[in-house]
């Protein structure tokens, strides 16, 4: 399917810079007038960055600021040296996003096409794109489903294609908000090992704290600070002596 | 549900072009309605089946499962024809219905989704003219046929959760217990499809034929 015609990407990619890494500057966000996100600072370059923190603690508004699908009230993100304010097409090619809900992020009816979409829109063409296609597929086991319904996928299946959806677009970075929450044990495993071998930048949300393990940095948010930067095993601890308080 | 009906098979039915097999389905439809003998009929009927399960080598359950569809409705054709003409004409205009919903169920099970709507954007790409993206319209039908299933079975969800509670409405009250919360849940998840699209970079490309307001975004 051509959902768009094809033609040359903005070429905003010349200014970046893969170093830098992903940069908030004084950011602060506030949805109407309710505050959400206060006066962050950080510079994310490490290879597996968590983010963990209470319900409502602002971790998937920090995760959307980071590929410009919420910009900030104030302050600056940038990815690579590129703002998510002004540069946000180059922005979402550097930095995919995987969803909690698979089913919200498959849009297309079979497995094949939905991998296909993101390639569609970024102007690659045909025989690149099955061959990515297929590729993507072969890798996560859903080779054997390129043509089914979408729908008919169990729930594990369809957070590898949304993911392999994303994976597709060879992305420099990747962000997860909950990948494994809808998921049972062998899937959210599956779905932890994958992470674990992806050669990207990776910044996970989540509420399963294993999901952490061998990770480089973890966030702990709450009431929208970062109140703990540190090594998963003493960042754990601090967000568990938190909760403990309540 | 019987959407996305795509069988895979390695067959010539398959191979031919999506375009040619809905004009295939609009030749016969007319020639139906040109040849207008009972004989004609049963053989377009005979020979469509032919094709579906012997050249494509699709299940009968698929052809079936289409003819089942409308079979109360070919009754009753039948039924009226013979209260009111003959069972003759009956006969015809039934057997007629059935073939074209045969021959319909062949090319849908024959032929991707990604192929029929383009044919879809082709027939609208002269509405371009007046502004319309045929690739929109395309990815309209093909997100639609995506999504039926799913807000199907969102409706599922929400009326066994009921029933676990005791609940078993009907009539008005069902439609308040059940469409309210659907509602909320369909726009909840169009502001989650919308976040995806654009996280997968729907709008990569500038729209076509429009100039750029200042405000917009200026790649540098
Ligand atoms: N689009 C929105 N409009 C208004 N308020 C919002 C919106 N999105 C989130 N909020 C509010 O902002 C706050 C932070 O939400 P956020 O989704 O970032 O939290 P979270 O840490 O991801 O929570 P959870 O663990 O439940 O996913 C919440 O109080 C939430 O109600
Ligand atoms: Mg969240």
């Amino acid at each position: 399917m051509r959902f768009r015609r094809p033609g040359p990407a903005p070429a905003a990619d010349d200014v970046a810079d893969p170093g830098r890494g992903i940069e908030l500057r004084g950011v602060s966000h506030r949805y109407g007038d309710r505050p959400v996100l206060d006066g962050l600072d950080l510079t994310l370059t490490e290879a597996r960055i968590g983010v963990v923190g209470a319900n409502g603690s602002g971790k998937s508004t920090l995760a959307r600021l980071l590929n410009g699908l919420v910009v900030p009230s104030e302050g600056r993100v940038l990815v690579d040296g590129l703002d998510t304010r002004t540069q946000v097409r180059a922005v979402r090619r550097r930095v995919g996003f995987v969803f909690q809900d698979p089913d919200a992020q498959i849009v297309l009816p079979t497995v094949a096409e939905d991998v296909a979409y993101g390639l569609e829109n970024q102007g690659v063409p045909a025989d690149e794109r099955a061959a990515r296609v297929a590729e993507v597929l072969e890798r996560y086991g859903l080779a054997g489903h390129a043509d089914h319904p979408a729908h008919l996928l169990s729930g594990g299946q369809k957070q590898l294609l949304a993911i392999a959806g994303v994976l597709v677009m060879r992305p420099a970075r990747i962000v997860f908000d909950e990948p494994t929450t809808l998921l049972d044990l062998v899937n959210a495993r599956r779905v932890a090992e994958l992470i674990a071998g992806l050669e990207q930048q990776v910044v996970v949300v989540t509420h399963q704290l294993d999901l952490l393990d061998g990770f480089d940095r973890v966030l702990v948010v709450d009431r929208g600070r970062v109140v703990e930067d540190a090594a998963p095993g003493p960042a754990v601890a601090a967000y568990r002596a938190l909760m403990a308080d309540r | 549900m019987t959407l996305a009906l795509y069988v895979p098979r390695a067959s010539v039915v398959h191979r031919l072009p999506a375009g040619a097999k809905l004009l295939a389905l609009a030749v016969l439809a007319v020639a139906l309605f040109v040849l207008p003998t009972l004989t004609a009929a049963a053989a377009a009927l005979l020979a469509t089946v032919a094709v579906g399960l012997l050249v494509a080598r699709l299940p009968v359950a698929v052809l079936a499962r289409q003819a089942r569809a409308v079979v109360w409705w070919l009754g009753a054709l039948l039924v009226v024809h013979a209260l009111t003409t003959d069972l003759r004409t009956g006969a015809h205009v039934a057997l007629r219905l059935l073939t074209l919903v045969v021959a319909a169920a062949v090319v849908t099970a024959t032929t991707r989704v990604s192929a029929m709507v383009a044919v879809v954007e082709w027939l609208c790409a002269p509405l371009r003219l007046v502004g319309v993206r045929p690739a929109r319209v395309g990815l309209t039908i093909a997100m639609a046929l995506r999504f039926i299933p799913v807000l199907v079975e969102r409706a599922d969800r929400i009326r066994a959760a009921q029933a676990a509670r005791g609940g078993s409405p009907r009539g008005v009250r069902a439609l308040r217990t059940t469409v309210a919360p659907l509602l909320v849940q369909v726009l909840q998840m169009a502001h989650d499809v919308s976040e995806a699209l654009d996280a997968r970079g729907a709008d990569d490309v500038p729209p076509p034929r429009r100039r750029r307001s200042p405000t917009s975004e200026v790649p540098r």
